[in-house]
């Protein structure tokens, strides 16, 4: 080893405490980014090897009901490779000992032969016997929120008659990857399940014998998609189609992409940041770090080393300490990764397998991104030492030119005394050194907001969707569109305290090149329950005649503003295309939807007053009752309560958001100390000597420590505030990044989040004091005043 | 700390007897002092003179409360200083000793008068910092930052700091080593003035035997042990040496 080398591993080895808080900087910005990335690539590797093992279909029709030989005529359009037709059916559930509705759906299994698209993935059990008439299979999401195993037996209702199924199997659907209810707003495993069952048994039980209401295809290789769905729907237009789509309108798997969208965008986000502010903490710690070099750099340049050979040499130890901070990080955050995947999989996403991937190209990055920040602030510093001349840079360096601060100018300094003047004037001798200090210390206040903001931006979510909007208790479906006197049976259910009623179609709306496939909800203009809210979460009522779009789907999905005209296709019925004018913008965190008043609706579709389903107010106490009373009137379907709809999210979300949490603590607060840390060690060596004089001077080690943490305090209460900002900032480009048609992030910062950004900067700044503290205790008196600086 | 001095003289500041001073540098052990007997008197001007690594330096650090003996007793007056705390050792430093350092070692944040108010402000008598300024011949530089002093005006800065406490000893490490001599020269005549009117106890460490011509006693070490002990009996002023 040569001797150049050999002093880089002693100078690592001396300065072992920074070099690993400078690691735990760079692990923390790796770390997040391997996690993301990882994350993301293992999901859509997954999604994509089940879509494909298990035949996920490309384009679905949903329709009322058509004779079998109709399949014949879809399976001639060309560019069809395989179609199957299925009976589906909306059906409620009873568990032995579980009193709250619960909603699913039935499809069938053929019964000869295996299914040919959307195949199962049996976890455990078994498919259904052929012809049987009893066995069904459970989702497993459903199957494990109950703990039902093969052999327990539920009852269905379909078609208005109770059925006793026995379990046989328990599986995985491609087709149902992201389950849940139509019209509910979070998952809800135990309140909704997806069941399978022998195609003959349901036909017969759903009244489908000889026909089918549902078709599922695969393409051609060269086929053109919507050449197709035009085709399915030209055929089925007398069957009571309700528009085919393709798998992008797939309700599943368009909650899967969006949430895959999500997670892209997490994963370039987060890690921007966090790797971000690693580089600029990096370079600022590292260019101080090699300033305190400049006598070694100058007796190196004496015994006549190359400028190259010593910037060589600075390369070399900073890139051995990006080496461990990047090793450190990969392993973290592959751990961190395997670990989120599960959650994600756990909670919301529903895969057989997961394929766990980290792909070489993102530890690259990684690395690229660390050593370029290092390298970069190190070079600087070594190109200003090494322009000195030799005998210049191992001369004591001239006493620094210092003049009296600001607030000595302004006649304050008969209140300071020296140490408290040393400490003002070191500050304002190297502004734009105290300015970094600052910043980066604020950085890490800004990491810890942003790492902790999702809790606090959730709750006011949930607060405005279930307090402001949907007031509801219960929002029930009816099986098919129903006069409007049945909202006064139900009215007149005891418990029942208040009723409105709602009429939604299924359309597609159109703005120029833009369409938007969504329910059109007609609702009563100036509800109590189910309100629509302007952009101060205000309600305002809806206006007759037009439509009111929740400000995302207005602004980024349709392009429009009020008073434009947009085309609406309703998939019911006659299937009316009309155009209808955008009165309003409604402000919603939640989901995108589109607003009309009921009668609004009821005159689009040439129909008196008629609803779908309606919302109730219950009272206190007699759920239970009531949802017996409902759950055996045949034309109520659907049933959703908020309360368990919102306790359900948080069960749901709670493991996820705790495990992202305590992430992103766990790497704000080492990239927040490792900052800390360093500034304050830095700060040390640049003053050591002056300290040291003070000591022998008989000054005690408090009073030293008072000038070196003093200043550390004065920078790091400065960087508090600046820290707020930097955290509003980040959260800001977070809530921009973020939008999607799932949801929108509010730009919510509670108490708590300052709070957490405010102490991960005391607690470092804490902690690093106690150390120094220690560091002052070993000061060697002697030593000091023989070397010079 | 309190103990009686082994020998009673009414004049003695420090009594070392039998000083041993043992550094490990790693696998090796030196031997910086080798058995020092030593009594140094109020008023005098000293200077230990030796070649490098005689073993002034540590003798000067032991006196002066920065270091402590491997074996030996060393006493301050009626103090005690070997086996006092770190605690003890700095209020030591702090009411009885001025330092003066080859370095200076000035603080650069604080101007001259600052750099000798930083002292004042913990002492319990001092003089004012001007007046200990216009002792060293720089009343006229008060607001000056070290920056913006020469090597010799810097260097009286450092001793008016070490003076203005008041110290009952002066220890003077190298003051002229990093000067040259025309300005080495009005330093030690600064030292001198003190020593003269202020009757402090001024050690000199000085490699430099021209220096030795300015002191009362001139006490000379060679590798760890005193080698001789010598009084000038005429007295050179400063201003007169040269080297």
């Amino acid at each position: 080893m040569k001797a150049l080398d050999r002093k880089l591993f002693r100078d690592l080895w001396h300065l072992r405490g920074q070099v690993l808080a400078i690691a735990a900087v760079i692990m923390g910005g790796v770390a997040t980014m391997v996690m993301s990335l990882s994350t993301y690539d293992s999901l859509v590797s997954t999604r994509d090897r089940f879509y494909s093992e298990y035949r996920l279909a490309d384009v679905f029709a949903s329709l009322k009901r058509a004779p079998e030989p109709v399949a014949e005529r879809l399976a001639e359009i060309p560019g069809v490779e395989r179609l199957e037709t299925r009976v589906k059916a909306g059906v409620k559930l009873e568990v032995a000992g579980f009193s709250d509705p619960i909603t699913g759906q039935i499809l069938s299994l053929p019964d000869v032969g295996e299914a040919q698209l959307n195949r199962l993935y049996f976890k455990r059990g078994r498919t259904v016997q052929p012809w049987s008439t009893d066995e069904v299979v459970l989702s497993d999401t459903f199957a494990d929120a109950h703990h039902l195993q093969p052999g327990d037996t539920l009852a269905a209702i379909i078609h208005g008659k109770r059925k006793t199924l026995t379990v046989v199997g328990v599986a995985v659907s491609p087709e149902y990857v992201y389950q849940i209810a139509p019209g509910a707003m979070f998952p809800d495993f135990k309140r909704y399940g997806v069941l399978w069952m022998g195609r003959n048994a349901l036909a017969t039980a759903y009244d489908m014998k000889g026909a089918f209401n549902q078709v599922s295809l695969t393409l051609a290789r060269d086929a053109n998609e919507q050449d197709v769905i035009d085709r399915v729907d030209a055929i089925l237009a007398d069957s009571g189609g309700t528009g085919a789509y393709g798998r992008k309108d797939q309700f599943s798997n368009r909650f899967l992409s969006e949430e895959l969208k999500q997670l892209r965008t997490m994963a370039t986000v987060f890690p921007a940041i966090f790797l971000g502010v690693a580089a600029f903490l990096l370079n600022v710690v590292l260019s101080r770090l090699i300033a305190l070099q400049r006598e070694q750099i100058a007796i190196l340049k004496a015994f006549g080393y190359s400028y190259a050979a010593i910037g060589a040499h600075y390369v070399k130890m900073v890139l051995l300490m990006v080496l461990l901070g990047v090793a450190a990080g990969v392993a973290l955050g592959t751990w961190f990764g395997q670990g989120l995947s599960h959650v994600y999989s756990e909670t919301t996403f529903r895969f057989p397998y997961l394929d766990y991937r980290l792909q070489p190209g993102t530890v690259l990055i990684a690395l690229a991104v660390s050593a370029l920040a290092a390298v970069s602030g190190t070079l600087v510093s070594v190109m200003r030492a090494v322009r000195l001349p030799p005998a210049e840079g191992m001369r004591p360096e001239m006493p620094t030119r210092y003049r009296t601060s600001l607030v000595e100018r302004l006649g304050l300094q008969r209140w300071l005394a020296a140490p408290s003047r040393m400490i003002l004037r070191h500050i304002g001798r190297r502004p734009l050194k105290s300015l970094l200090t600052v910043l980066g210390i604020a950085c890490a206040c800004g990491l810890m907001m942003v790492g902790n903001y999702q809790k606090g931006a959730i709750d006011f979510m949930v607060d405005v969707q279930f307090r402001q909007a949907s007031r509801e208790d219960l929002a029930l479906a009816f099986i098919d569109p129903t006069s409007g006197r049945a909202l006064h049976e139900l009215a007149a259910l005891p418990g029942v305290d208040f009723v409105e009623g709602y009429r939604d179609v299924p359309a597609i709306l159109r703005f120029g090149q833009y369409r938007h496939r969504a329910a059109l909800f007609g609702i009563q203009p100036e509800g109590r329950l189910h309100r629509s809210l302007d952009s101060r979460l205000k309600p305002v009522a809806v206006p007759p005649g037009g439509v009111v779009l929740t400000d995302y789907l207005a602004n980024d999905i349709l392009h429009v503003k009020p008073g434009d005209m947009l085309t609406v296709e309703v998939l019911e019925g006659s299937r009316p295309v009309r155009q209808v004018p955008v009165l309003g913008i409604t402000r919603q965190y939640l989901g995108v939807s589109a607003y009309m008043q009921k009668e609004s609706v009821n005159a689009l579709m040439r129909e008196g007053n008629t609803v779908t389903g309606a919302y109730l107010a219950v009272e206190p106490g007699s759920e239970a009752e009531l949802y017996a009373r409902l759950h055996d009137r045949p034309r109520v379907l659907g049933m959703v309560a908020n309360k368990t709809a919102v306790q359900s999210f948080y069960a749901t979300i709670g493991e996820f958001i705790l495990f992202y949490n305590l992430v992103a603590t766990v790497l704000a607060g080492a990239i927040g100390f490792g900052v800390v840390y360093n500034s304050a060690r830095i700060a040390l060596s640049e003053r050591g000597r002056e300290l040291a004089s003070l000591r022998v001077l008989g000054f005690t080690r408090g009073e030293i420590a008072y000038i070196l943490l003093g200043e550390l305090a004065l920078l790091t209460l400065a960087a508090i505030p600046v820290g707020f900002l930097v955290g509003v900032g980040l959260v800001g480009i977070l809530v921009v990044a973020f939008q999607s048609e799932l949801y929108r992030l509010p730009l919510i910062l509670t108490p708590e989040n300052y709070a957490m950004g405010a102490s991960v900067v005391i607690v470092s700044a804490l902690l690093s004091g106690l150390l120094l503290w220690q560091r002052l205790g070993r000061l060697d008196l002697v030593a000091v005043l023989k070397t010079r600086e | 700390m309190m103990a009686r001095m082994p020998e009673a003289s009414p004049n003695a500041v420090f009594v070392a007897r039998g000083l041993t001073k043992v550094y490990r540098m790693g696998e090796v052990e030196v031997q910086a002092l080798r058995g020092i007997d030593l009594t140094l008197y109020r008023g005098e001007l000293v200077v230990l003179l030796g070649p490098s690594g005689s073993g002034k330096s540590t003798l000067l650090n032991i006196l002066g409360g920065l270091d402590a003996p491997s074996g030996g007793e060393v006493y301050y007056l009626d103090h005690k200083l070997t086996g006092a705390s770190e605690i003890e050792l700095t209020r030591f430093r702090r009411e009885h000793v001025g330092f003066v350092f080859q370095f200076y070692n000035l603080i650069p944040s604080l101007t001259a008068r600052e750099n000798v108010a930083a002292v004042t402000e913990i002492a319990e008598s001092p003089m004012r910092p001007e007046e200990a300024l216009g002792l060293v011949g720089l009343g006229n530089r008060l607001d000056h930052f070290p920056a913006q002093l020469s090597g010799g005006e810097q260097q009286r800065v450092a001793i008016a700091r070490a003076v203005a406490k008041n110290p009952a000893v002066l220890l003077c490490d190298e003051p002229t080593g990093a000067l040259d001599s025309a300005t080495g020269v009005v330093v030690l005549e600064v030292l001198e003035k003190v020593n003269r009117e202020l009757g402090t106890l001024t050690v000199l460490i000085t490699h430099n035997a021209g220096i030795a011509d300015m002191a009362d006693r001139v006490i000379r070490l060679s590798d760890g042990r005193i080698a001789d002990i010598h009084e000038n009996a005429v007295k050179k002023p400063a201003c007169e040496l040269a080297w």
